[in-house]
């Protein structure tokens, strides 16, 4: 992992955090692949999404959008603005990561919410601590949401209900986890605060997926002007 | 090729370029103080509405389920500065167990 490898930090809290995000995150990779079949797609479609595309809300907006009649460009416009954020992430990302030729092109793929956020929060520990929880984190819910992807495909419904193992409740609640240390002041907790009233009013309006991109006008809004 | 097949790869090819786009962006971009600002408030806002987003609605519409109750219980952990899994598990737990049993 690079250069500065020989700066200490606690590798098993690091891996303890990446994986209590990676296990339930990648689990609800099932409810990905049984809600694809569920919409029209086959197995091996379901499981290129999940190995090609690799981000969930992305994902769940092509199925959805497919699954209720819309057409490929929609499906593709749809999951291209979710899959923006992922963008800034890796601008945000490649000045810690500092990652060249084929580690680029692998470290780009893994960039997503889970592995960018728990990178994030692992700033106190110092910057070998955030390349270790970015790539222990990315791997772990490649793997996880790849394996469950398949099996949720497999079995589609006969896995039985995400939600009766509360499932639908640990993944926001891994966000919150995630979110929560960056709550640092008044004005990190006003941008928190907006962006859920934002998000849940365009949420009627704009359908899934496009209210999360929407809450990027805040960051634009709150971090233009200096403090 | 199948429509199914143009959304698949296609949102799939699309979505790798950005994801590799911001790493290609100029290392100056990162050093712009309000560039940094931004990229500060982005995981804050983004994270943010995943959470109220996969809380708090349903194909598209705003509802109040078990959901909430679990992630409730985590805000609760996590002020209590309960670990990480722990917080998890208590949000799952509660939300199944109204999700099984009350509602």
């Amino acid at each position: 992992m690079g250069q500065n490898s020989c700066v200490s930090f606690d590798r098993r809290r690091v891996l303890r955090d990446s994986l209590s995000v990676a296990i339930p995150v990648g689990s609800y990779g099932a409810a990905f692949g049984a809600a694809a079949v569920a919409g029209g797609f086959s197995v091996l479609q379901a499981c290129a999404l999940s190995l090609l595309l690799f981000s969930g809300a992305s994902q769940f907006a092509v199925v959805g959008v497919m699954a209720g009649g819309g057409n490929p460009l929609s499906a593709i416009a749809t999951g291209a603005l979710l899959g923006i954020r992922n963008g800034f992430y890796g601008m945000r990302m490649s000045s810690i990561l500092k990652l060249n030729g084929i580690k680029k092109f692998f470290g780009a793929q893994i960039t997503i919410d889970e592995s960018t956020g728990v990178a994030l929060s692992q700033e106190s520990r110092g910057e070998s601590a955030m390349r270790y929880g970015f790539f222990a984190t990315g791997i772990g819910v490649f793997l996880f949401w790849n394996l469950f992807t398949l099996i949720g495909a497999l079995g589609a419904n006969s896995i039985g209900d995400p939600s009766s193992w509360g499932l639908d409740a640990a993944v926001p609640a891994a966000f919150l986890g995630l979110v929560w240390p960056r709550l640092i002041d008044g004005k990190t907790r006003i941008a928190a605060l907006l962006s859920i009233l934002l998000s849940l009013l365009l949420t009627p309006v704009l359908g899934s997926g496009l209210p999360i991109i929407a809450t990027v006008v805040i960051a634009l809004a709150l971090g233009w002007r200096a403090r | 090729m199948s429509e199914l097949w143009i959304a698949t790869l296609g949102a799939s090819v699309i979505c790798y370029l950005l994801k590799l786009l911001g790493y290609s962006l100029p290392q100056s971009t990162l050093n712009n103080p309000r560039v940094q600002r931004i990229n500060t408030f982005i995981p804050i806002v983004l994270l943010s509405a995943l959470v109220s987003v996969q809380t708090l609605t349903f194909n598209s519409e705003v509802v109040i389920d078990h959901r909430l109750a679990g992630v409730v219980v985590a805000a609760l952990a996590l002020k209590m500065r309960v670990s990480f899994p722990l917080m998890m598990v208590a949000a799952a737990f509660t939300s199944a167990l109204i999700y099984n049993f009350i509602s």
